[in-house]
């Protein structure tokens, strides 16, 4: 691994040093990784030169070097050794066993699953792994093919999303990166992330529709692009539909042809994992031969028969598939009150986007060709790329910005089951929503407030999100008490919440316990036992990544100071300074605590600065356009 | 220094925009594309801490107010709430007799329709009824300045859209 680079005290790294910053595919099937060099984002190869890295983690026994096997070669194990080899891990994500059983997804998977702590866990032959560990192996390949790349230590990362996922998915993928020591800059939806890399390289205007179906999900968003900014219109999806749905339904038919009444199901895993990757390779040949048949081969035990396959045939097979995305199109322009003439353009992205079926079938709905002419598998890397380097402040003349809604209405329950709505899905964000609450006895101290995702009014129709208990509340007689409840939706799409009491204006403690997903501690713990082997390297890292952030404070706040110090009385620019000095002084020590709280000083003394500086930046945007007006 | 007094402004004030109903919708947009442009935490993603909790509170405030005026009827409520009458929709449900009696009509004619060409009929009829509420509202707040009437139309109107929503799913389920 490189070594991060650090400046002796008192000078600081060159500021127009590039910043490595990088956009994360993380698909269901496979990933990438892609990053801006030379002014233009593109994906990063492996040694082999190959792009994508199969989303495929096989564990092997205790004691193995290496312990596990990611990307191609899991892939190739997939046959061999299906219990121990992970795929699909991105179906798993935020999810209970009871979610994965409903939609069917478990029954299919080729290795065992079980209810663990926060979720779902997969049982291995090195124990038992959550989602999130799988993913974080995932992430960390894509984070050291990075940093082999380009010699250097990653800044941050752009991770995309379905647009679709909820907020523990988003959590989900959140920690797993995390634990894979990558900094996430921002979670991008996938479809928007693909109208980024179309939008800036075709300078498109207007409505367009993204239609992404990649191998386990299917996004529909449909944005408005108008000179650098992407609005997000409205949003739909399956999160359990994708070209993994296609493979099946080619195997379960090719099953039947050979042995009238045989289930997928009833086979082995290893003549299962062999069925279906056939039936993916002659999808994968259909799509390329044209009208011209081809062949799949089915593994009985007494040995393989052959079933001969065409276009026509492989149309009927999937047509109830294709038939399902093309409605939650439909659904996505009803939300937005338009119709199919109103949009400009539909984007095609991932790669079962190749298939005729589904080109015909979208162009026949709206009467036009869809765009094609990226990479649809490397689309939305791209698309991260461009937004990590601009995040990363790489490119300070960019005029992209990206204004995103909720995808999911979000809601508390009240009396009785029911929900009560407080944020409805398709609210720009970042928002915030504040709803008072009382106590409803005596010297109560503390509340749990249940909050659910979902647009049905049943809290058992709604996908629980997290219970947050809220503590230290001053004791008072019932029904006096009003606690303000704030909950914030970060630019990300995830939830914060914070309480206070009003008459008294005591702060009160909130808990988290997320329904999905690891609580916080047990990230940390999982942290903790990576570094455990290496205590000091963790005190190092510590260090490091305290000076970083110091430095970081410091250069934004020279930039201010810079930009607007004529806002400052001489007292408060002598307040500042005197910050300042004390982090410089902190930063050229080694202890990490006293860096953390100077750089902490210093945030908390320039916040007024901020604000000041936040509003004379508005009043021009307002001076701006009254000029324009005349 | 000066205080952050923007943010505390009226919605239309802080969007530079008269205080009243109609509004071009382009417009609204626009000036909201304009204030974010300088005020998303994207916009802030490598400052310090301090910049990116400003622009977090800034960034909620300007979608906050970007929610209510953009949908005409949340505009004319928070008028009517500016001017000294909120329009209190779940306590006041005090309706004129003749608003309920024709409710109960549509609600009647929504349960027997029995074809798409009877929905369309009655969509219509809604639709009529909604336009003739609206131009009532302009001319309450635009014209007349005259709040308690306007409250008054944008409680009927709350009724009118609720029943559009129910017929649409029976149109389009």
């Amino acid at each position: 691994m490189a070594l991060l680079q650090i400046s002796e005290p008192g000078q600081t790294p060159d500021p127009h040093q590039r910043r490595v910053a990088v956009g994360i595919d993380l698909g269901t099937t496979h990933s990438l990784v892609a990053a801006v060099r030379h002014g233009v984002a593109e994906c990063l190869p492996d040694e082999q030169g190959r792009n994508i890295l199969p989303s495929v983690v096989r564990y092997l026994p205790p004691g193995s070097r290496p312990a596990r096997q990611v990307g191609y070669d899991a892939l190739a194990a997939q046959v061999d050794d299906p219990a121990n080899t992970i795929s699909s891990v991105k179906r798993l994500m935020g999810r209970s066993l009871a979610d994965i059983q409903a939609q069917g997804v478990a029954a299919r998977l080729p290795y065992a699953v079980t209810e663990g702590e926060g979720g779902v866990v997969v049982r291995t032959v090195a124990g038992d792994k959550t989602p999130v560990e799988i993913s974080a192996d995932i992430l960390a390949t894509l984070r050291q093919r990075a940093e082999d790349t380009f010699d250097s230590d990653l800044y941050g990362a752009v991770i995309t999303v379905p647009a679709y996922f909820d907020d523990a998915q988003r959590q989900a993928t959140k920690d797993a990166a995390r634990l894979a020591g990558v900094e996430v800059l921002r979670l991008l939806n996938e479809p928007t992330a693909a109208a980024i890399a179309y939008g800036l390289d075709n300078a498109a205007e207007g409505l367009y529709l993204v239609y992404d179906l990649g191998g386990g999900t299917f996004d529909v968003s449909l944005l408005r692009l108008t000179r650098g900014v992407f609005e997000v219109v409205a949003t739909g999806g399956d999160s359990a539909l994708g070209g993994d749905d296609y493979d099946r339904a080619l195997a379960d038919w090719a099953l039947q042809q050979v042995c009238a009444g045989a289930q997928t199901a009833d086979l082995d895993a290893r003549a299962r994992a062999t069925l279906l990757a056939r039936a993916r390779q002659a999808k994968e040949a259909l799509s390329h031969s044209g009208s011209s048949p081809v062949t799949l081969q089915v593994p009985l035990p007494d040995g393989d028969v052959t079933v001969p396959l065409d276009a026509a045939q492989f149309e009927a097979i999937t047509r109830e598939l294709t038939q399902r995305t093309l409605t939650v199109v439909r659904r996505v322009l009803r939300d937005a009150r338009v119709s199919t003439t109103d949009v400009q353009g539909v984007v095609l992205v991932g790669g079962s986007t190749r298939m005729p079926v589904v080109r015909d079938a979208v162009t026949q709905l709206f009467g036009r060709a869809p765009l094609t002419n990226l990479n649809p598998d490397e689309v939305v890397a791209i698309g991260a790329a461009i937004q990590a380097n601009q995040l990363a402040g790489n490119d300070p003349s960019g005029e992209l910005l990206l204004l995103d809604v909720i995808p999911l209405s979000l809601g508390i329950e009240t009396m009785g089951g029911l929900v009560e709505r407080i944020v409805p899905r398709n609210t720009p964000i970042p928002t915030a929503r504040a709803q008072d609450f009382t106590t409803y006895r005596d010297g109560q101290t503390a509340m749990a407030i249940h909050v659910v995702q979902g647009e049905r009014d049943r809290v058992q129709d709604c996908r629980s999100l997290a219970r947050f208990e809220l503590r230290g509340i001053p004791p008072m007689a019932a029904g006096a008490a009003r606690i303000r409840v704030t909950f914030t939706i970060d630019a990300d799409g995830l939830l914060h919440v914070s309480a206070r009491e009003q008459t008294t204006g005591v702060e009160a403690r909130v808990d988290v316990k997320p329904s999905y997903g690891l609580t916080d501690e047990q990230v940390t713990r999982m942290l903790q036992e990576g570094f455990a082997t290496a205590e000091e390297d963790m005190r190092q890292r510590a260090l490091i990544e305290a000076r970083v952030e110091a430095e970081r404070m410091l250069m934004a706040t020279r930039s201010a100071l810079a930009a607007d110090g004529d806002l400052l009385t001489a007292e408060e620019r002598a307040a500042i300074d005197a910050l300042m000095q004390a982090l410089e002084r902190a930063r050229a020590g080694d202890d990490a605590a006293a860096i953390d709280s100077a750089t902490q000083a210093l945030a908390k003394g320039t916040e007024a600065f901020a604000a000041a500086r936040m509003n004379r930046s508005i009043a021009q945007a307002l001076a701006g356009r009254a000029v324009d007006q005349l | 220094m000066s205080e952050a007094a923007l943010l505390h402004d009226d919605d239309f004030a802080l969007f530079g925009l008269p205080r009243r109903f109609e509004l071009e919708p382009a417009q609204i947009e626009q000036r909201w594309k304009a204030l974010q442009q300088h005020a998303h935490p994207d916009r802030h993603a490598h400052a310090g801490a301090a910049a990116q909790r400003v622009a977090m509170q800034w960034s909620v405030r300007i979608n906050e107010a970007y929610q209510r005026l953009r949908d005409p009827l949340r505009r004319a409520a928070y008028w009517c709430e500016l001017h000294g009458q909120p329009v209190q929709a779940d306590s006041n449900t005090a309706m004129p007799p003749a608003f309920l009696l024709q409710q109960m009509q549509w609600r009647e004619a929504l349960d027997e329709a029995r074809d798409q060409a009877d929905l369309q009929r009655l969509l219509h009829e809604v639709q009529a009824e909604r336009a003739a509420r609206l131009a009532e509202l302009t001319d309450a707040i635009d014209r007349r300045h005259d709040p308690a009437a306007a409250a008054r139309h944008v409680r009927a109107l709350m009724f009118i859209e609720r029943f559009l929503d129910t017929l649409h799913e029976r149109l389009d389920p």
